[in-house]
């Protein structure tokens, strides 16, 4: 008797359960079909959200007063030539970005035909602090930036600057200046040596 | 064998207002606070959910017989975040202002307990017919719930209703309503009134017996 419950109970304590590949095959499988899938999506609508991210960049030709359209420079996504009715160059938008407190940060900014002046910002991207850091994309913090000289050299008023920091935000509003200051700079650098050739 | 699963009629029916995800099992309050500023938000955002719940609640229905226990969430998750990426996705490529004004609140419907809720209690246990009836009538109740406080917030805040102006210009605006706190305030006056209205009709339900 006992050796037959013994030989009964045995099989029952050897018995392994499925291996690693038996328990995980449907969350492998499902993974490899979903990744195929996302990259099909992908490769369907990323062209789509690029070109919608392109006009969105286009229509802040309004940074630069006078303008009435706007048009990519050539080869360069990072830039957009503002013009006016007649289709003359009366300034430009750049695109800069930097990191934030919390993510990337990008930034349009509106410059005069000699990029000398910086006309007004647009925050086009960020992921800060809702409530707080993302006061940068609203008035007055814009306003910091319309009609100011585009020396490169912006500080927070913390700093003994002209911008005036959101409060308790001054990390999303060094951003945004040290953004600006950059983007003007590389762009400024890049106008003298276009108007050299 | 177990008690009767209810059947696609009555998961569907369930959902609108006897379950409903916002005020009777409260789940999903975050979306509910955050996007509610606005009917077009509060609209866009149900229809996102509509469409991952039922995807997700249809596929964990269907491969419900190769689900392990302890890998089970796992999948859930798997498949949920999934679906919400692709309707994150079609939103920034066919609704793209729409899509930045939800900003970061489309993803976190991954994290909406709502979906994962209902793969559990009904997707993992019922076949597709029921798994449906259940997505959809949950759905029904979440855009139900988020369009009533939506209503409530956007007209009181702004005076419009999908951006339509409904009351007169002359309108000061309470632009607490807009804000936090309005969604807070806003969101326990309706319940406190959904359970009210409840208790009464079981009240009655009782004299009646």
């Amino acid at each position: 008797m006992t050796e037959e419950e013994n030989v009964r109970q045995e099989p029952r304590e050897t018995r392994k359960g499925p291996g690693f590949l038996g328990q995980a095959w449907l969350v492998l499988t499902l993974s490899i079909c979903f990744g195929a899938g996302l990259a099909a999506v992908q490769a369907k609508l990323g062209p789509i959200i690029q070109k919608n991210k392109d006009n969105e960049m286009l229509s802040q030709y309004t940074l630069v007063p006078t303008a009435v359209k706007g048009r990519f420079l050539e080869g360069n996504k990072d830039v957009v030539e503002a013009l006016d009715a007649g289709d003359k160059l009366v300034g430009y938008v750049v695109k800069g970005s930097g990191v934030g407190f919390a993510d990337k940060v990008e930034v349009l900014i509106g410059l005069d035909g000699r990029a000398e002046t910086i006309t007004g910002i647009f925050v086009l991207s960020q992921k800060e602090t809702p409530g707080l850091g993302d006061k940068i994309t609203r008035e007055p913090f814009l306003a910091n930036f319309r009609g100011i000289p585009a020396d490169g050299n912006l500080e927070v008023d913390k700093k003994g600057g002209t911008i005036v920091a959101v409060t308790s935000a001054t990390v999303s509003s060094e951003t945004v200046t040290y953004t600006v200051n950059r983007a003007v700079r590389e762009f400024q650098k890049w106008l003298s040596t276009e108007k050299k050739e | 064998m177990a008690q009767e699963q209810p059947t696609p009629l009555e998961r569907f029916i369930q959902g609108i207002l006897p379950e409903n995800p916002i005020y009777r099992q409260l789940l999903g309050m975050c979306p509910t606070l955050a996007v509610t500023s606005g009917m077009g938000s509060a609209m866009t955002m149900a229809g996102a959910t509509a469409f991952v719940l039922i995807c997700a609640n249809l596929l964990v229905s269907i491969i419900r017989g190769l689900l392990q226990p302890h890998l089970r969430i796992l999948v859930y998750t798997l498949s949920i975040a999934t679906f919400v990426t692709i309707a994150d996705r079609a939103l920034a490529a066919y609704m793209y202002d729409m899509s930045k004004q939800l900003g970061p609140y489309i993803p976190l419907i991954i994290v909406n307990c709502l979906i994962i809720c209902r793969c559990e209690v009904c997707g993992s246990k019922q076949g597709p017919a029921a798994a449906l009836g259940d997505a959809l009538g949950q759905s029904l109740g979440f855009a139900l719930g988020l369009g009533s406080i939506a209503a409530f917030r956007e007209i009181l805040g702004e005076g419009l209703f999908f951006g339509f102006q409904t009351l007169p210009e002359a309108w000061p605006g309470w632009k607490i309503m807009i804000m936090p706190p309005g969604a807070f305030l806003t969101l326990g006056l309706l319940l406190g009134l959904v359970n009210h209205v409840s208790a009464r009709r079981k009240a009655a339900g009782e004299a009646g017996n």
